[in-house]
Formats: structure tokens, sequence, C-alpha cells
């Protein structure tokens, strides 16, 4: 897991650290069922605020990312679990969405844009 | 949650400058920014809680132990870092262990010799010819080394080096990871509290002007900009610290309030460092209308 925080972001903390542990559960980055780090773990890691961290963990259970378990810490959502099956076809369709957008402002035609994708599903 | 720290109503007046009802807690396992302008009462107030200045009315306790009958046992379980040294200048560190050592019942002389490694520090040299960071250091390793669980720090960033300041953060974020301990942590640089302070109290000219999460505090206030003619009087009434200048107006903003604002209005977060400036214009503003009428 790997979390840089900019200071002069206009995104807060607590969602900076939200996005990208978000972007690398979803790519696989980390591990379903991988336990994350501790909330005072993460806070003394990046030297921030605990109740930065809890918020963002706390969202993130709430979002259906990971898994607060008590007494042990929070843990990544396995892939088969239905809120982070139904986030993921979110990401999937939103995805798809602007790549037809894009491809019909470029002027591309309907089969174009599935030999397109064709050739991704190939990859 | 219990506190680690309570003030209830604590008032103390000095010629010319007065404490009037403080009150605020710290939550066991948090770290506190306490911030304010000079002078707003903050070296009281630590004063106060660390029995060193007689309060005249309230109550403090540490540790659930009251702050006047049980002050030899809290100061046990208490460490300090003051922005000067209060340890004796012409000893070094070793004769300075030495003298803190009986006064303490955890001394804890191996994470002593730890923490002075650590931290680079001399120990053939007399304190009194270290630098700023290192007496702060030297504190810092006083505090750990008698297993302190509530660090109370008055200004201990005015005149360090930013990566001394960096240091130190380092040291409160690693401290408190332990959730049995608890910081309060006074300045004025507020950019040190402003990441790792979970809650903070504001003190202005005496008074408790806000205390609460961090995040309450960065929440609860816009800076707003534009051009003061786009301004309505609905809004004008809600603003603190509104200042005109030739090319537009700048004011503190309450955030709830956001729907009162035209679109033209420029709204941005507030930092800890603005929402002091913004107190103060506001004061001065008030004392200045008040002295106009007279």
């Amino acid at each position: 897991m790997k979390i840089v925080i900019k200071n002069k972001s206009e995104l807060p903390i607590y969602e900076q650290i939200e996005q990208q542990i978000k972007a690398q559960i979803l790519d696989g980055t980390i591990a379903e069922n991988a336990q994350l780090p501790s909330i005072r773990q993460l806070a003394r890691d990046l030297k921030i605020s605990i109740i930065t961290t809890t918020r963002a963990y706390n969202d993130l259970a709430d979002e259906g990312f990971v898994i607060s378990v008590a007494g042990k810490g929070y843990f990544v959502s396995p892939r088969g679990d239905e809120l982070m099956r139904e986030r993921m076809l979110f990401e999937m369709e939103d995805g798809l969405q602007k790549a037809v957008t894009n491809g019909r402002n470029a002027g591309l035609t309907n089969d174009e844009i599935r030999a397109a994708l064709e050739q991704f599903l190939e990859e | 949650m219990e506190n680690i720290l309570e003030i209830k109503g604590l008032c103390k007046k000095y010629d010319g400058f007065a404490l009037r009802d403080v009150s605020f807690s710290l939550p066991r396992g948090y770290i506190m920014g306490f911030v304010g302008q000079n002078g707003s009462g903050k070296t009281t107030t630590i004063r106060s809680i660390l029995n060193m200045a007689q309060k005249d009315s309230g109550k403090i306790t540490v540790f659930g132990l009251d702050s006047v009958t049980d002050t030899i046992t809290i100061k046990e379980r208490l460490g300090v870092v003051f922005d000067s040294l209060y340890l004796a200048e012409h000893l070094n560190v070793k004769q300075i262990e030495r003298q803190l050592k009986p006064f303490y019942k955890d001394w804890d002389s191996a994470e002593f010799a730890r923490r002075i490694k650590e931290f680079d520090l001399p120990d053939n040299r007399p304190a009194g010819d270290f630098s700023k960071g290192m007496k702060m250091k030297l504190m810092i390793a006083v505090a750990l080394s008698h297993k302190a669980e509530l660090i109370i720090l008055d200004e201990p960033t005015s005149g360090l080096d930013p990566v001394a300041r960096d240091e130190l953060l380092d040291i409160l974020a690693e401290y408190i990871e332990d959730e049995n301990r608890g910081v309060l942590f006074s300045t004025h640089i507020t950019a040190d509290v402003e990441r790792i302070a979970d809650y903070v109290t504001i003190l202005h000219a005496g008074k408790v002007w806000f205390t609460g999460t961090k995040d309450a505090l960065t929440e609860r206030y816009v800076i707003i900009k534009g051009d003061a003619a786009e301004l309505p009087q609905s809004a004008r009434e809600k603003c603190i610290g509104f200042h005109n200048y030739r090319n537009g107006f700048e004011a503190m903003f309450p955030a709830e309030d956001a729907a009162l604002l035209p679109d033209v209005i420029d709204t941005e977060k507030a930092s800890i460092d603005e929402i002091l400036v913004y107190i103060a214009k506001e004061d001065k503003h008030e004392r200045d209308t008040a002295s106009d009428t007279v």
C-alpha cells in the first residue's frame, strides 16, 4: 500500500487517503482480505491526525471497500462481496460510458467502437 | 471516552490580563493543538495545569486527579517541554540524569540512553551549549524516560528551524501511536498542528474561542473574497473580520450560511492560521467601532 499526502491539495487529507486506497483495492495492488495498517500506525507513518485516518477508514467501511473486525483491525473486503462487486461494476460502467463518449466525439461509428472494445478484451 | 486532561471554568486575574471561564478537555489517545496569539493566555493556562500559577477559581483534573492536591502524583506521570530549557544549563546529559532520576519512580535509564543516542545529543557538553532543537529533544528524552502519559509542550517550536520542527512532529506521531497517551501542544505556528492535531483549542483574549476536533473547526469557516457591493446585508452581518480593500473585500464566513452568498463571491477553505488572523481582525474592528461611538 502506498499513500502520498499532498499538503497543497484542495482535497482534504481523509479524502486523499480514501481515493488512493480505493484505487489500489480496485486495481489489485492491495489484495482482497489483506489487513490494512491500524488507524494509529497509518497516522504515525503519515504524520497526520488519528481522527483523519479514523474518518478515512470509516468511510471506506461504509462504502464496502474494507471490513472492520472488532479487536483485529481493518481488512480489504473479499472480491465476491456484493458491495465490492457493485463498486467494481460501477467503475466499469463509468469507464465504458467515458470510452463511448470519447469515441463518438472522435466521430467513430458504433461498430468501430465495438471493434476497439473487442481488441481490449483480447489483450 | 476518558479525558486525560479536563479544565472547567478556569479563571485567573493578573494586572491587565485575565483568563475568563476557560474550559476544555482532551480525550486520552489524542493530540490537541492549543493556539492563539501571543498574550492570549496559553502559558497561563499551562502554568495553572502544572500548579505553577495559583488559579482564582475553576477545576483542573489530569488523569482524573486534582491539579492542586495531587500535583506530585500528576508530575510523576507528566512530561513538559518549554521553549527554553528548564534543566541545569551547566550540567551535561549524564549529570542531568543523575540529578533527575531520584524524582521519578519509573525512571528508565536504558530508555534515556537510547533516546539520547537516537536524538544525536552529545553526552559530554553542558546542556546550556546545546542548540534550541537539541534542548527541545533533551526535554522530550526526559519526558519519555519517565514514561510520561501526557506531554505538555509550551511553544516548543518557536525559534526552531524547519528540520527540528519536523523531527518534533515525528517524535509526537510516534509517541501518540500508543492510545493511552495524550499531548497538549501550544504554539502560534499553526502549520505544526494543522496536520497532526486531532483537537484544537483556540484561546483569544483570555477566553476559549473554539474547542473541538480540528476538522469541525476547519469545516465550520470559509474565507470569502469579492466585491463588497455584491455582498447582501444578511451575509455581511455574518462576516468575521470583514476587511474592505481598494480591489474588493475579504472576510471569514460561517460555512453553514454559505447559501446567503451569491455565486460571484469566491469561497476558499480556511486554514487555522487564517482563522486566527480573522478572529484578531474582528476583535480590532469591534474595539474600533466601540471607541467611535464614545
